[in-house]
């Protein structure tokens, strides 16, 4: 399968973001493929808020199953939430439980004015009612769950996007 | 034979000692900690790693920050925790500690948090669970006899990590009742695996336990020569409680000899810090003036000690 160029999909994303927003929008980038987006996202749009770093190690649904394995990075969030509104950004929208997670994260900051989830890709697959605001493609047949579909970044800073097959 | 506190693949079983823990599975437990020191600033204080979790800290013996801490760290993630004072339960009424830990496995225990002043009562609680089929339930050694504190020792490692980074350069101090300190043997267990060049021991020859040498340390009784050029004092608190016989003379005499003033600490290198397990008894083994100082980061010990428990409880109940 032919993946898009990723660089190509973050400028699209932008785009869709810039028509929408709101003078006190704060992003907050799902780590680690969705900080490296939101990063370039916060450049492109040029907000005002600082950037914020979520890692859901701590919430995930499956943490009683897997255990504290990985290494769990700090949660960074240099804004506050009340009445602020965000738009939550991650890589890949596969399941929806990482936003899941996400979302019962960032409500133990704060009441945010309102939640939106900005994604580069929707690989399908969902099982919770999860849905982005903006995407910026989508494929067009599910991916099976023995692939796995990821961003990466290279050391000159540029995102490319890399399916593998386990 | 296996270590008893990891299972088959390496892994935290039970916390019971310092003493044979490897060096990767202290330094996991430090990094682990790390993330969970930003909880407290959060308007929600909490995390739900632990929720529907059952703890039950098990006090055979007085302690107030200990026991304190242990339970914030179980609410933070959400546990349901239940603190037992001895002086309230029916070990009072003659039932013995083992039919407490079963009635308590009844009542669908997943973790104990035992402080007791019998040496090795945690290791038994293990050794029962293991010997009855329980390997679901993880027992934390919250103080022993004069055996292990491993806790104390392991939030001692992570705030010397925080101010002085690397332990392979360090020259550390530990000052006090050595003898009757299980902090002390887990923090000389803790500073031995992390590769401590410079490990000494400041005691009166009294509070000296017998081969403490072997333990990978040098001793000192003049306390301005043993103090020279340290980055790190420990001290110890004088445990009155367990003095038996005539080991010391006056507090007053113990304070001009051995007590830390700002006099003595000046031969310690200008950006030495100061630690204390607490409780601290001012104007006995260490100085006012001190413990309010600049060098004294005895508080946030306690702060660090909150995510180091949280760290050792996930990585327990992860398994």
């Amino acid at each position: 399968m032919q993946l898009p160029d990723a660089e190509t999909l973050c400028r699209q994303l932008a785009e869709q973001i810039h028509s929408n927003l709101q003078p006190n929008t704060a992003l907050i980038g799902i780590r680690t493929g969705g900080e490296w987006l939101a990063r370039r996202l916060h450049a492109l749009l040029g907000l005002r808020q600082p950037l914020g770093v979520i890692d859901v190690s701590f919430y995930r649904d499956d943490y009683g199953a897997r255990g504290l394995h990985a290494n769990p990075q700090r949660t960074k969030i240099p804004f506050p939430i009340e009445n602020t509104p965000v738009i939550l950004v991650d890589d890949v929208l596969y399941t929806g439980r990482t936003t899941r997670a996400a979302l019962n994260e960032i409500f133990d900051f704060g009441r945010p004015a309102c939640i939106e989830l900005a994604v580069l890709v929707d690989r399908g697959g969902r099982e919770l009612p999860i849905a982005a605001r903006y995407c910026a493609h989508t494929l067009p047949e599910p991916l099976p769950a023995s692939q796995s579909l990821r961003l990466e970044q290279t050391e000159n800073g540029n995102l490319t996007l890399r399916l593998i097959h386990a | 034979m296996r270590n008893p506190q990891l299972n088959r693949h390496g892994e935290l079983q039970h916390l019971l000692t310092l003493d044979g823990l490897p060096r990767e599975v202290i330094i996991s437990i430090l990094d682990h900690a790390t993330p969970f020191t930003e909880v407290a600033e959060r308007e929600v204080k909490k995390l739900p790693l632990l929720r529907g979790k059952s703890i039950f800290n098990l006090f055979f013996e007085n302690s107030t920050r200990t026991r304190t801490t242990f339970e914030i760290a179980a609410k933070r993630l959400t546990a349901d925790v239940v603190t037992l004072n001895v002086s309230t339960s029916s070990t009072s009424k003659g039932e013995s500690l083992l039919d407490t830990i079963d009635n308590l496995c009844a009542m669908n225990a997943d973790m104990f948090v035992v402080r007791h002043s019998a040496s090795g009562a945690p290791v038994l609680i293990a050794q029962h669970l293991q010997a009855t089929g329980r390997d679901h339930i993880h027992v934390i050694n919250a103080g022993d006899g004069r055996h292990a504190h491993p806790t104390q020792g392991l939030l001692d490692m992570y705030t010397i990590r925080h101010y002085k980074r690397d332990f392979s350069q360090l020259s550390i101090a530990i000052v006090g009742d050595v003898l009757h300190s299980r902090v002390a043997r887990s923090q000389i267990a803790a500073l031995t695996t992390l590769g401590v060049p410079d490990l000494r021991v400041i005691a009166p020859k009294t509070l000296l336990p017998s081969a403490v040498e072997k333990m990978g340390v040098r001793t000192f009784s003049d306390m301005r020569e043993g103090l020279r050029g340290v980055d790190v004092v420990m001290m110890l608190r004088l445990q009155n409680e367990r003095m038996a016989g005539a080991l010391l003379p006056t507090p007053q005499e113990y304070y001009k000899v051995w007590g830390l003033t700002p006099e003595k600490l000046s031969r310690a290198k200008p950006d030495a810090i100061v630690m204390h397990p607490g409780p601290i008894n001012r104007g006995i083994e260490i100085d006012s003036a001190v413990v309010d100082g600049d060098q004294a980061v005895i508080l946030p010990q306690v702060t660090f000690g909150i995510a180091v428990r949280m760290a050792v409880m996930c990585m327990l109940a992860g398994q």
